[in-house]
């Protein structure tokens, strides 16, 4: 009897650590979450665009250790890869280019704050509030990868191939199509109208370059 | 449960996100608020795919990033296009549709 309820409580343990309950992740989910929301909120509050984007680069980090903690380590490391070494990087370069010190400064007090700020503080409480409310998941509405099946197929990155390549493979090579046509969107939409190509674009004709156009003060004016 | 943590950290972050789209107005800090956003519903999905012991949040996330991407590049290159015509970024002064 009392070897039984050993055997039970050390199973029990071992299937609370399996599910990620322990004191170490406990510690390290706070120290990410606090870390992610802070720097989310710093991004918002940041006048220098750059300082928005280092701050995303924390949030995307902090997102990437909580992915750890599920462990999801293919995810983390693409979330990484992607968001910090791609997206961050595309956000900078576009920073550099459009050359923020010539620009006039973003006024921080508009009518706008007004109603985003309470919109914004409703939504978070009704999302707190929801998540809070969530009950815990019973075993009947489980799905087909449990603990024991992921480290069956040998870890994590092998069951999300499963899932990705055998029920997902459409929508797979959707996300293909996707990135190929983003691509492709891109380059036409950010480069320059060649001279001989001019005269298919009467507005990018009629000044000698196109960064030099008037800006949107003067037009505003011949409309008036 | 842990699963309600997670769950708060990504509700907030899709809060934060949604007030920084509404509160900034420079068009390059609003895409990255719909970033933050993002994160927060990535959060969401990897926490419940993970204790639902269910690969498809997962894989969700994986899609979810592709989408960051291809959405990111289309959106700062119209900003690169519209930036030769008007060199502004703030969207209040991008009015030019309204009549």
């Amino acid at each position: 009897m009392c070897v039984a309820h050993l055997a039970s409580v050390v199973q029990r343990s071992r299937l609370r650590n399996s599910m990620a309950d322990n004191l170490e992740t406990t510690v390290a989910f706070w120290y990410l979450a606090i870390a992610a929301v802070g720097a989310g909120g710093l991004m918002l509050v940041a006048r220098n665009p750059v300082h928005s984007a280092i701050s995303l680069v924390i949030v995307i980090f902090h997102v990437a250790g909580l992915f750890v903690i599920l462990g999801a380590g293919f995810l983390a490391v693409a979330q990484i890869a992607i968001y910090a070494g791609a997206i961050v990087v595309l956000f900078l370069f576009t920073l550099m280019m459009l050359d923020m010190r010539r620009l006039p400064e973003e006024r921080v007090t508009h009518r706008q704050i007004w109603l985003g700020i309470p919109l914004g503080i409703l939504l978070a409480i009704e999302g707190v509030v929801v998540s809070v409310g969530t009950p815990e998941i019973s075993a009947s509405i489980k799905g087909a990868f449990p603990p024991a099946t992921v480290s069956d197929l040998g870890g994590s990155t092998q069951a999300l191939a499963v899932a990705l390549f055998n029920e997902f493979t459409l929508p797979f090579l959707g996300a293909s199509v996707l990135l190929t046509a983003a691509t492709i969107g891109a380059i036409v939409l950010a480069r320059r109208v060649e001279a001989h190509e001019q005269a298919d674009f009467p507005q990018a004709a009629e000044g000698s370059s196109p960064v030099e156009t008037p800006a949107e003060p003067a037009l505003e004016e011949s409309a008036r | 449960m842990m699963l309600n943590g997670f769950l708060v950290v990504g509700a907030l972050l899709f809060a934060l996100g949604a007030t920084g789209v509404l509160i900034r107005r420079n068009a390059i800090v609003m895409l990255m608020c719909i970033e933050l956003m993002l994160q927060g519903a990535n959060v969401t999905l990897a926490a419940f795919s993970r204790y639902l012991d269910d690969q498809a949040g997962f894989v969700l996330v994986v899609f979810s990033l592709t989408v960051a991407a291809a959405e990111v590049a289309i959106g700062l290159a119209i900003l690169v296009a519209l930036s030769r015509v008007y060199p502004v970024v703030n969207v209040d002064q991008l009015d030019s549709l309204s009549g």
